[in-house]
């Protein structure tokens, strides 16, 4: 059948339209980055350089230090969710109990509420633990974001897993730890995978949190390029979005077919 | 008792880092901090607060921001998952590059939007080009402008496909029998997108545009790249009043904080009344 407000032709506008508005602002990204002297009014620059990315991956500018922070601090958060995380999306995935709904609440409510509301409270009792302006602290309070996220995965991906072959491998008499290796661990790997690839990605994208914890002292990817995309250099600017946008393209050349609207995987990723 | 064991590590986590963070917010914002002997809590901070213009102004600001970006984001979302629903030449590419933009930082979006909206942009280039303007002042301001249309700019291209895909994944499990049924009975395309269509997606819908309000609100990353530095959004003045040298502002930042968690709020009740009618 075909829909009334979309013509056939109209279609194949509508999509060209659509494709055009998304690449859009990627597009001066890429071209900045290899530029040389791109003045108003050139629409291409007059000369070509990789003298950006030279830079952007020289230890002069501070992209590798500051790559490693970043990379370190998001695997350090998705550890963390994984390892809390995964028992209560079981809960959430495989029990109904009193006050699930509750649960459900405080759960939801750090995906909503922005974080920089969240962080100038936690501001205060970090800095009391000293963990203001340390990469631990960061990492810490990532899990703001990136914990509900884990949870709310994993209990999607424990609605579809079957409790029954668990209690199969229990009655031939394997113990609690064996079950979980054996049979447990190999059901839900796929979709846990799932989980900590996006997990990383919210905590690879988060800047108050970390601007506000890390007190410009933790000096992750998204401050770097915010840093030098307000002053003036678009260059390099361009070359730090184009690494800093990697991940996600090789995240979602892995994982595309969870990324639909029925999956939770992408409420997360909007922030 | 296996599910409290179960939930009990996320939770205690939950509690104190979200809770901690928001009791504390809010703690501060009345000025009861018993460890330097204030425990006489006051609505001074907020006093404040509510009787300055300023405030109201990024609060209107922060307002017009976050409506109009989910409201725009929300039209075009459902429009493009009322197309990518047929498949049509291309559909591949534009289904992928839905996905994609989900994975691109705000940030980056943001730092896009500058380089393409800016006076000395790809727009006021290509306007340039065309004869339309001789200097790059001669451009319309689309960045750092009192009507934050470099800011919407992102969010839209941010989020209509966040919407769009939680939109598309409803229309495709609802199916096409009803709307059959409806242009059977004679309903043309808009009467059944309005009385068909609207009311099956509606609960997802509203629950995609309620997490996008919220975050349009009090996202600080994007205002503070493009956005007018007077009135500043809300969550760009609550920084400022935060890092000012004179801690006296740290009452009213924390003011400003949890009056954004409490829009938030307003958000999350939203949320929470439309998967109720999912």
């Amino acid at each position: 059948m075909t829909d009334g407000l979309w013509s056939r032709r109209m279609r194949l506008l509508g999509g060209l339209v659509l494709v055009t508005w998304l690449m859009l602002p990627l597009i001066p990204l890429g071209v900045w980055s290899v530029a040389r002297g791109w003045f108003f009014p050139d629409l291409l620059p007059t000369a070509w350089t990789l003298e950006p990315w030279r830079y952007a991956l020289s230890d002069v500018g501070g992209v590798p230090g500051s790559l490693g922070v970043t990379v370190g601090i998001a695997a350090g958060a998705t550890l963390l969710a994984l390892i809390v995380g995964v028992p209560a999306g079981r809960a959430l995935g495989m029990h109904d109990f009193r006050g699930k709904r509750l649960v459900e609440i405080a759960i939801l409510a750090p995906v909503i509420v922005p974080g920089i509301a969240v962080a100038m409270g936690l501001h205060a009792v970090f800095l009391r633990a000293g963990l203001t302006g340390s990469v631990w602290g960061v990492m810490l309070v990532h899990l703001v974001p990136v914990l509900p996220y884990v949870v709310l995965v994993m209990a999607g991906v424990f609605a579809n897993h079957d409790p029954r072959l668990e209690d199969q491998a229990r009655s031939l008499g394997a113990g609690p730890v064996a079950v979980w290796w054996h049979v447990t661990l190999p059901a839900i790997l796929p979709g846990m995978a799932v989980a900590a690839l996006f997990a990383f990605l919210v905590s690879w994208s988060q800047y108050i949190l970390t601007l506000l914890i890390g007190g410009g002292r933790v000096v992750t990817l998204p401050l770097l390029l915010f840093n030098f995309a307000t002053s003036g250099r678009n260059d390099i600017a361009g070359a730090i979005a184009v690494i800093y946008v990697l991940p996600g393209v090789v995240v979602l050349a892995v994982t595309a077919r969870y990324l639909t609207g029925r999956g939770v995987a992408l409420r997360g990723v909007a922030r | 008792m296996r599910v409290a064991l179960l939930l009990a590590p996320a939770l205690s986590v939950i509690v104190v880092l979200f809770g901690g963070g928001m009791a504390v917010a809010v703690s501060r914002s009345v000025g009861w901090m018993p460890v330097i002997g204030l425990t006489d809590p006051s609505l001074a901070a907020y006093a404040v607060v509510f009787a300055d213009p300023d405030f109201w102004a990024s609060f209107a600001l922060s307002l017009h921001i976050a409506l109009t970006s989910t409201a725009l984001a929300a039209v075009l979302a459902v429009a493009s998952a009322l197309l990518l629903r047929h498949s049509f030449a291309g559909r591949g590419i534009v289904a992928f590059l839905f996905q994609l933009n989900l994975t691109v930082p705000h940030l980056v979006g943001a730092i896009g939007i500058l380089y393409l909206f800016s006076q000395s942009g790809a727009f006021a280039r290509l306007a340039y080009q065309a004869g339309a303007i001789a200097v790059p002042g001669d451009f319309p301001a689309l960045v750092f402008d009192p009507y934050a249309i470099g800011i919407i700019a992102q969010y839209v291209w941010k989020e209509a496909p966040f919407i769009g895909l939680i939109v598309l994944a409803n229309l495709q499990s609802v199916g096409e029998d009803w709307e059959g049924v409806a242009r059977s009975l004679g309903a043309g395309p808009w009467q059944r997108l309005r009385h068909v269509v609207l009311p099956m997606i509606g609960p997802g819908l509203v629950s995609a545009c309620a997490i996008v309000f919220a975050f349009a609100f009090g996202a600080y990353e994007i205002p503070a790249l493009l956005g007018a530095s007077h009135p500043p959004a809300m969550p760009v003045a609550a920084y400022r009043a935060f890092t000012d040298v004179d801690l006296a502002q740290r009452p009213r930042a924390m003011a400003m904080s949890v009056v954004i968690a409490v829009v938030a709020g307003v958000a999350i009740w939203a949320y929470l009344r439309a998967a109720r009618r999912a």
